[in-house]
């Protein structure tokens, strides 16, 4: 029963089930085979194809939770892969370790910059997040294709890919590169105070404010991680199809990076927010998608079924059907068995109690 | 005037009970509202004045009870059905569109057509009919963003007029306007009321009240306490009435308002014409070490505009504070804090507590804020806090790990006056600590608050609950229509004393 | 009982005029500044390749961005509202290549075209009773809407499909001529629906309503208005006019792509913006959106008589959003201090 309580256990619950379908109706999705030393298999795909997500989602997880939303993080991916290839393909050597990492270096500052111009929109200006990172948004893919002069620069550069395609030990490098990020932010939003304040942020600005919350400052830290991280999630994609590609990078990846955040369980109305229940998530959508392929359904025709599973998403976390499930509850006697959904009332009326 | 109980009612509700979670929010009320008569609904704050006003709105429906309207039994599903039935409501917060224009706020929904749609021109002549009969001459073109809230409220009253209302309620009208628009208002609602439109009138200003009603009806804790002809009602039963006396167990609580305080040195607070422009006149508070001043006043009296602009909370644009005789800028919370102030608000839900946040998190997120994000409160400290605050306050339950969202109001107020011990403030500013909760708790919180104050912070204490002010305040200030009217030795009044003092303080210079 | 004076314009001679305008119309002056800047780019591209106002140049903008027009108008009535709709590029894909596969395998022109209408518009409505129904926030309902068009889309062809029906085609290929000007029946088109669109909003109760719930959703039920109608209607009709951009496109370009309007939305959202709407809802013109988007198309059209990059489009238009967007919160912050 507390096991049925806790949070991630839908999410997890949906991924299970997920990854047990797969296997059942194809057995070979199971499959981990061992060569050279390497690990390979639809699962280690899974792993390592997830990267450039896991990392935008985690950075919106984070903007999420103080009831923000960043809508630029796929032009931010843009823009930092074709800062970073445009540096490595005007470099002498591009299979040069220094190189690369310089390039790598100087595209996810960019993107840092990025992050804080989103971040003083939102806080200092006070501009709706959805409507200050569509700037961005929109800006970004032109200032990316400026970079490239319009092409799509390809490059060949050993410790590119490998970046995007290596091993490391027996794991993918990219592996390894999500689960550093995803430690590292869960141990500064958790080890610190950050994580607490940024959640008091998004659940009740004013009463933050009266407690003497600094929360320009937290919101504005939570937009630079989200810049940050997109940026790397762009070096990755480019080192992935070795190539900047303006148009393409980080297409749509706003809105799978919040399914995958809504997913894994972190209300859109902020405040509470889970990074494991994101890496659950993110898992899911590339599930999900390796599940579409599987099935013979072309790529192009995958957002139909991502559709369906936002519209379901949505409506489980919609009152009025939170309302029905309790009228259904009553009407069949359980005693509020009806798991994790909150005693919500009708929030009007809760709301004029107060006043 | 027409104001004899022999008028059949227009609106006849009898025994209307509504019920929300946990909370019985009129308990079988009755009220009567008869043509051409301004009747005003009474009643403090969780009293049940606004639920019977959106019950006979339609905005909510009635658990049990019947509303009739002119003899007629009506249910309402929705504000569209009152407003058939003859009902207009102007709120407090102006319930019109800013954006739109004067005219088309007045029509809206009601536009004459022409042979292509709406007829504009009709309209605004239409509207400006109805504004001139109500003595208002508008460009009707203009948006109304550009009027007063006093125009605005006016606009509201003339589209009233177009829904041919028979019952108009006024829902704090006045509650931003200055004396001017007062009388202008008022001077429209007493044509209308001549007209015969039955009024329903609701003020936090005593004076207005006595100025403008008719007839009085006071609710208490969801309940009707009576229905008074106003010259049968003179101001110390209104209040009487109002806040009732509640002589509980509390009273057993040893009384610490007798104990001397040195008011020689520096005080801890010192607070000169402090004032906002249309919120708060300029007023004086001065707090001294161990001392608990308390604040009294009905709802709207001021005294959460003062205290919320001691705390930075709100911009003060007059006045100076000082803090342990050192002049201080107070502009932020963040920067009264540091000035080792607190201030536990009196709307908890809103301004108090993170719901999700666990009881702990909650706890000591003043602390944290002040320490800054880098620095955690280290576990130990933390669970050294939460249980010390656990234990004194009698927190239940007793797990720091739910939410504070599953707590009941009381162990929510005991959460929130630990986060501000946690500070370790020198000034403590509690407003409204203990309205909506049960008595334990709030025995609980005024043993606190004594035994603190005896250690020597100094305490401003506001409740509505006089009662409880005399028995823990050491001096208090009244507060009337948002500015300060006097100050008394609690010592030295009894609460007939109080409740006549903010009834009566300098009647005669009343209102701005 | 006294009169009550408080008109604006108590002052006599220009200065009264001036402030019984602003009183009147200050919500205008957005879009006022959108004509200027259109104004200034038309003659600073004329000033500076002195071939710009040709007929056939200015011809060409509205012929060129018909669709873009048309969307924006079903914009418009959405962010009036305080919505948004990011569904409208992926609608109009769906719909162009749902349109053009019904004719290849040989419907007639007269059920393809009033289905496209259809299907655009139940879409809408999905996404419109997510939004007032369930109480999703219109962007991650749009979203939901974005993802199914775009899907369907590909569902119906992965790749482009010609059209040959010659009706369709003659929305495109007919050129009413007046001198060295000419209009497309694609561009008749755009211009009808931006008269019907600015004729509802504003000589239409619905229309009335539908500013009434952008300035204060709940001050419009309390008002007694039909407020749920008129949410889920907005959507429905940005769906149809998706579903019309999506004709409209399909006779331009002569094919149905499953890949069109990729970051249309974006640019149809800036373009509404810029035309003078208000994001936070409440303000707006049809008009203004067209003006708004002769500005985008102008753009478009200098940097390519320039010879530069597409892509300083997206980014001149993302500054001038910026900009709009910055002076519409100090106008907001203003209003909010002075009321």
């Amino acid at each position: 029963m507390t096991l049925l309580k806790h949070r991630l256990f839908w999410p997890a619950a949906a991924l299970v089930t997920l990854l047990a379908v797969n296997m059942i109706a194809n057995p070979s999705f199971a499959r981990i085979s061992l060569r050279d030393g390497q690990l390979y298999g639809a699962l280690i795909d899974i792993l390592r194809q997830s990267a450039p997500l896991m990392l935008v989602a985690l950075g919106m997880t984070i903007v999420i939770a103080t009831r923000g939303i960043d809508l630029s993080v796929g032009a931010i991916m843009a823009v930092s892969g074709a800062v970073a290839l445009t540096i490595i393909d005007g470099a002498g050597d591009a299979n040069s370790w220094g190189t690369v990492m310089l390039a790598i270096g100087i595209a996810v500052l960019v993107a840092l910059v990025l992050g804080a111009w989103n971040g003083l929109l939102v806080s200092v200006l006070g501009i709706q997040p959805i409507i200050a990172t569509l700037v961005l948004m929109l800006a970004g893919r032109g200032a990316a294709l400026l970079i490239t002069d319009g092409f799509i620069t390809t490059v060949n550069s050993s410790p590119l890919s490998y970046i995007a395609s290596g091993y490391l030990l027996i794991l993918p490098f990219a592996f390894f590169v999500w689960l550093a990020a995803v430690v590292v932010v869960g141990l500064v939003e958790r080890r610190t105070a950050l994580g607490m304040l940024t959640e008091a942020v998004g659940i009740n600005p004013e009463a933050s404010r009266l407690a003497g919350v600094r929360s320009r400052g937290i919101i504005w830290t939570a937009y630079i991680l989200s810049g940050v991280l997109a940026g790397i999630a762009g070096v990755i994609y480019a080192a992935n199809i070795k190539a900047a590609d303006a148009n393409a990078a980080g297409y749509l990846i706003e809105l799978y990076a919040i399914l995958a955040v809504v997913l894994g369980g972190t209300s859109l109305m902020g405040g509470k927010f889970s990074i494991a229940g994101t890496v659950i998530g993110v898992l899911t959508v590339q599930a999900l998608e390796s599940t579409i392929l599987f099935l013979g359904v072309p790529p192009a025709q995958s957002p139909v079924f991502f559709a369906v599973v936002v519209v379901i998403v949505v409506l489980v976390q919609s009152p009025r059907v939170h309302r029905w499930g309790r009228l259904l509850g009553s009407r069949f006697g359980s005693s509020g068995g009806d798991g994790k959904m909150p005693p919500v009332a009708t929030p009007e009326k809760q709301k004029e109690v107060v006043r | 005037m027409t104001t004899d109980t022999d008028v059949p009612a227009l609106v006849e509700m009898r025994g209307i009970t509504i019920a929300f979670p946990g909370v019985l929010a009129l308990d079988g009320v009755d009220f009567f509202l008869r043509p051409g008569e301004v009747h005003s609904l009474m009643g403090e704050n969780g009293a049940g004045k606004s639920t019977l006003i959106k019950a006979l709105t339609g905005v909510y429906t009635i658990d049990s009870g019947t509303i009739s309207i002119a003899g007629e039994r009506r249910s309402f599903e929705s504000t569209a059905d009152a407003q058939q039935a003859g009902i207009s409501t102007v709120y407090q917060e102006v319930n019109l569109c800013t954006n739109l224009s004067v005219g088309e706020n007045v029509m809206l929904g009601h536009e004459p057509s022409g042979t292509f749609g709406i007829d504009w021109k009709g309209v605004h002549e239409a509207a400006r009919g109805h504004l001139t009969s109500l003595g208002l001459d508008l460009d009707t073109r203009s948006s109304l963003q550009s009027h007063s809230i006093a125009i605005q409220q006016l606009v509201a009253i003339a589209r009233a007029m177009v829904l041919d209302a028979k019952v108009l309620i006024l829902d704090e009208p006045t509650s931003s306007l200055d004396r001017g628009e007062v009388e202008q208002l008022f001077a429209v609602i007493r044509d209308l009321k001549d007209k015969g439109v039955a009024i329903l009138f609701v003020s936090h200003f005593l004076d207005q009240v006595y100025e403008i009603s008719d007839r009085i009806t006071v609710l208490r804790n969801g309940a009707l306490v009576g229905e008074h002809l106003v010259e049968d009602l003179p101001r110390d039963a209104l209040v009487t009435e109002m806040i009732g006396r509640e002589l509980s167990d509390l009273a057993a609580l040893s009384s610490v308002a007798d104990r001397e305080i040195d008011r020689s040195g520096d005080p801890v607070l010192r607070a000169r014409g402090l004032g906002r422009k249309g919120v708060l006149d300029p007023a004086d508070i001065d707090a001294f070490e161990g001392e608990v001043v308390g604040i009294a006043g009905l709802l709207g009296s001021g005294r959460t505009e003062l205290v919320r602009l001691l705390y930075g909370a709100d911009r003060a644009d007059s006045g100076t504070i000082e803090i342990d005789g050192q002049a201080a800028k107070i502009h932020s919370p963040r920067q009264a804090m540091a000035h080792r102030m607190a201030l536990s608000s009196e709307n908890r839900r809103a301004e108090g507590v993170v719901a999700d946040l666990t009881v702990a998190e909650n706890m000591i997120l003043g602390l944290q804020a002040q320490r800054g994000w880098l620095k955690p409160v280290p576990k130990a400290e933390r669970d050294q806090i939460v249980g010390e605050y656990m234990d004194a306050l009698g927190v239940r339950p007793a797990d720091p790990d739910v939410p504070i969202g599953n707590l009941s109001g009381g162990n929510q107020q005991k959460v929130l006056i630990a986060r501000w011990l946690a500070t370790q403030p020198e000034l403590l500013i509690l407003d409204e600590p203990t309205r909506g909760i049960d008595v334990g708790a709030k025995a609980d919180i005024q043993r606190k608050v004594a035994e603190l104050s005896a250690k020597g912070l100094s305490v401003i204490f506001i409740s509505s609950e006089l009662e409880e002010v005399l028995r823990i305040a050491q001096r208090v200030v009244v507060m009337r229509d948002r500015r300060r009217v006097g100050e008394l030795d609690s010592s030295a009044v009894d609460l007939d004393g109080l409740i006549d003092y903010i009834a009566h303080a300098e009647e005669g210079s009343v209102s701005r | 009982m006294t009169a009550v004076e408080s008109r604006p314009d108590t002052t006599p001679g220009v200065v009264a005029k001036i402030s019984t305008f602003t009183s009147r119309h200050a919500s205008v002056l957005p879009t006022f500044a959108a004509v200027a800047i259109l104004i200034c780019l038309l003659v600073g591209a004329e000033l500076y390749f002195g071939n710009f106002l040709t007929p056939r140049n200015m011809s060409a903008l509205l012929l060129d961005n018909a669709y873009l027009m048309i969307l924006a108008v079903g914009m418009t009535f959405v962010i009036v509202t305080a919505g948004i709709d990011l569904s409208v590029g992926s609608v109009m894909a769906f719909t162009g290549i749902f349109g053009a596969s019904l004719l290849a395998s040989g419907v007639p022109a007269w059920i393809v075209v009033p289905a496209m209408l259809v299907a655009g518009a139940l879409i809408g409505l999905l996404i419109g009773v997510l939004v007032q129904h369930f109480d999703v926030q219109p962007f991650i309902a749009s979203l939901a809407g974005l993802f199914l068009a775009r899907g369907l889309a590909f569902v119906v062809s992965l790749a482009s499909i010609r059209v040959e029906d010659t009706s369709l085609l003659w929305l495109q290929s007919t050129r009413i001529r007046l001198g060295d000007w000419y209009v497309t029946p694609t561009g008749i088109i755009a211009i009808l629906t931006v008269v019907v669109g600015a004729v509802v909003m504003h000589k239409t109760r619905f229309g009335r309503t539908v500013y009434a719930v952008g300035g204060s959703e709940q001050s419009a039920r309390l008002m007694g208005l039909k407020v749920a109608r008129a949410k889920v209607m907005v959507y429905v009709i940005s769906g149809l006019c998706g579903g019309l951009a999506g004709l409209v496109l399909t006779a331009y370009s002569g094919a149905g792509y499953p890949r069109n309007g990729i970051g249309t939305e974006l640019d149809v959202i800036a373009a509404v913006v810029i035309g003078g709407t208000l994001l936070t809802g409440g303000r707006g013109y049809v008009l203004g959106s067209m003006i708004g988007v002769f500005v985008y198309g102008t753009i478009k059209t200098i940097i390519s008589f320039m010879g530069a990059e597409q892509s300083w489009t997206h980014i001149i238009v993302g500054a001038l959003l910026l900009l709009f967007i910055v002076v519409q919160r100090a106008i907001v912050a203003r209003s909010e201090r002075g009321s």
